[in-house]
């Protein structure tokens, strides 16, 4: 690095050239073109013509609230807001002092909720939640420069997602007849509820199945059965029969005083089934690890524990990150399956949506919308896990 | 039971007594005597497949002896975890493939195992990683990672990584025999360097100059066995064995 090093050479392909060269090489490529060319136009004009034209989309915009906090109280939405607050605020700082894939996902918050800004500011919500989602945007903005500046400590940051994850759990969640009254689970719903199943399923079953793969690893006979035997029975089974099980089949063989809420089975169902998921992704990048990486670590006093802690998981774990990144955008998109045991989830919300008279002949309209914010949320995952990895190429083989 | 302390006599740093070894069914080791004193220099040399590499394998319980006895520094090799881990803290090891950690930098890889293993604060730790660096001649790529360097640098780099833990003992399983021809003599001088400051050192390898000029006793392992052992002098100009005389024939053109 001290040493002057020279860019490579920058070949610049102008348009036409780059015409010529990839979709005009030959005749029948140019035929093909066209061809696709012209289908791609007859769609896209088909699509923006109902989009601008033909579709109601005040079905969206009237029950605005409904997609994004569902039934959840009116006179309690403030702690959703606040909420929101604190994890723009959080996001913002993360993404400003780590850059990169923390960055990428950190602007995605702000642009989703600038974009809702938008959203709401033609809706019939009224001006308030449009100016609430701006500020969060701006919260984010805030953070980043913050972060950029370090102005606090990356502890503080990582302190605060620890508390932040149980904290918005309660705050959304209530405590009994405070200034925070208890709602029920029944109520969470649409965007919210969608959220808090795949951000709980995600953070719970990702060290979940991290054990389970040293588990099925493991030199202790009894460890490695049992974590067999459990990823290969959640691995034999299908998502919609294990939410069966934990809504109907749990509270049979549980004592009657003990009630699990139903939002938090949902919850542990998604957790064990992508746990089993997780655990066989990483138990593949831990495959990929030379012995002579633990060998070395052993050599050098290092224990199991530390071996793994150190020298085994970091690189384990950074070699399965695309696995696992699309693992998760396919957790956030089953939480979809939880209409079955009746939750409504943002889908769910779509047709309780399409239920209403004033509705009727609206689906394009709700399944558009709902495949749409199924999409950024999505995309922003996996443009976060490609520049995650880039991040962590450096000094990669 | 705590460690099993044997009071050592004279300065034998390493003792093996009759140590077996087998892969399955295949007998690797078939009782192997060799007596260390501190500060010797051994050099293990004979045929890929004599066991020599697995022999000092045993000597940090990379791999497990089933048969015999195995005292390094006083402490006896067991089942027990805590006379393994005792005994691996005094013994550093170079590999064949340099093993370097690649997802950390140079000094990272060096400051691990005093932080994790000695709990020594940063600080202490990356001053001793600076000087140590300096010592096999790379100061300037502290802050690079493994693949960014040459096979000798990070050969080198992984001998800094072993001193680093302060060992008594050093093993080199073939240090140099993955390295492009240019590159050898890098690390040789390194180890050259080391075997001046009385380090106890046990170098499986096949570089004889290195031999002839470093080692105080050479040792000949042939299927499992020491066939012959000495001073570097007499192995090279009167080896003793017939085997000894051939494979030193073959290698020495």
């Amino acid at each position: 690095m001290t040493s002057a090093t020279l860019q490579p050479p920058h070949v610049r392909v102008g348009p036409i050239a780059w015409l010529r060269v990839n979709l005009f090489s030959t005749w029948y490529n140019a035929i093909l073109s066209l061809l696709i060319g012209a289908l791609l136009a007859w769609v896209i004009l088909q699509f923006s013509g109902w989009a601008v034209g033909a579709a109601r989309w005040d079905v969206i915009t009237r029950n605005m609230r409904l997609f994004l906090i569902g039934q959840f109280p009116g006179d309690q939405a403030w702690r959703i807001w606040l909420n929101l607050a604190v994890i723009s605020g959080l996001a913002g700082l993360s993404g400003g002092s780590a850059g990169g894939a923390v960055r990428t996902l950190a602007t995605s918050v702000a642009a989703a909720q600038l974009l809702f800004a938008g959203l709401i500011a033609v809706s019939g919500i009224g001006l308030l939640g449009s100016v609430a989602y701006l500020a969060n945007a701006a919260l984010v903005w805030v953070g980043l420069v913050g972060g950029m500046r370090r102005l606090v400590p990356q502890r503080v940051v990582t302190i605060g997602w620890l508390v932040s994850l149980p904290a918005s759990f309660i705050l959304v969640a209530g405590v009994g007849d405070t200034a925070i009254p208890s709602v029920s689970t029944n109520l969470w719903s649409g965007l919210l509820l969608t959220f808090l199943l795949a951000t709980v399923g995600i953070v719970l079953s990702f060290p979940f199945g991290v054990v389970l793969a040293l588990g099925r690893r493991s030199a202790l006979p009894a460890v490695r059965w049992l974590s067999t035997a459990y990823i290969e029975l959640i691995r034999g089974v299908p998502l919609v029969t294990i939410l069966f099980m934990a809504d109907i089949m749990l509270p049979l063989f549980l004592p009657g005083e003990l009630r699990i809420d139903r939002v938090a089975r949902a919850m542990g169902g998604i957790t064990l089934f992508s746990a089993a998921y997780v655990a066989e992704n990483v138990r593949g990048g831990l495959q990929a690890i030379p012995a002579g990486q633990v060998e070395a670590a052993h050599a050098l006093g290092l224990n199991g524990f530390l071996t793994n802690r150190f020298i085994v998981l970091p690189q384990a774990l950074r070699a399965v990150i695309p696995a696992n990144v699309g693992l998760f955008i396919s957790l956030l998109k089953d939480t979809t399956l939880v209409t079955i045991v009746g939750l409504l989830e943002l889908l769910g919300i779509g047709r309780s949506v399409l239920a209403q008279s004033e509705s009727l002949g609206a689906q394009m309209e709700v399944y558009v919308f709902v495949a749409a914010l199924f999409f950024v949320m999505s995309f922003a995952m996996s443009q976060a896990s490609y520049r995650l990895e880039a991040s962590l190429g450096v000094g990669e083989r | 039971m705590a460690l099993q302390i044997e009071q050592p006599t004279t300065d034998e740093i390493i003792v093996c007594r009759d140590v077996h070894k087998w892969f399955g069914e295949l007998h690797v080791l078939k009782g192997i005597n060799l007596t260390v004193q501190a500060g010797e220099v051994v050099v293990i040399f004979g045929a890929s497949g004599s066991g020599k590499s697995t022999f000092i394998r045993t000597i940090n319980r990379l791999e497990e002896h089933q048969k015999g006895q195995i005292i390094v520094d006083g402490i006896e090799l067991t089942h027990d975890v805590r006379n393994v881990v005792a005994v691996r803290s005094e013994i550093g090891m170079v590999f064949q493939s340099f093993n370097l950690f690649p997802h950390l930098t140079v000094l990272q890889n060096i400051t691990l195992a005093p932080m994790r293993v000695r709990r020594w604060p940063r600080e202490q730790a990356e001053e001793v990683a600076v000087a140590l660096l300096e010592r096999v001649g790379i100061p300037e790529q502290a802050h690079k990672f493994p693949a960014q360097l040459s096979g000798g640098q990070q050969q080198r780099v992984a001998i800094a990584r072993a001193l680093a833990m302060q060992p008594k003992i050093m093993l080199f399983d073939e240090p140099t025999s993955a390295l492009d021809p240019e590159m050898i003599s890098e690390v040789l001088d390194v180890m050259r360097e080391l075997a001046g400051t009385g380090m106890t050192m046990l170098v499986v390898t096949h570089e004889m100059g290195f031999a002839r000029a470093v080692a105080n006793r050479m040792v000949f392992f042939d299927q499992g066995l020491i066939v012959e052992e000495g001073p570097p002098a007499r192995i090279f100009e009167a080896p003793t064995e017939e085997r000894t005389r051939q494979f030193l024939s073959q290698i020495l053109h």
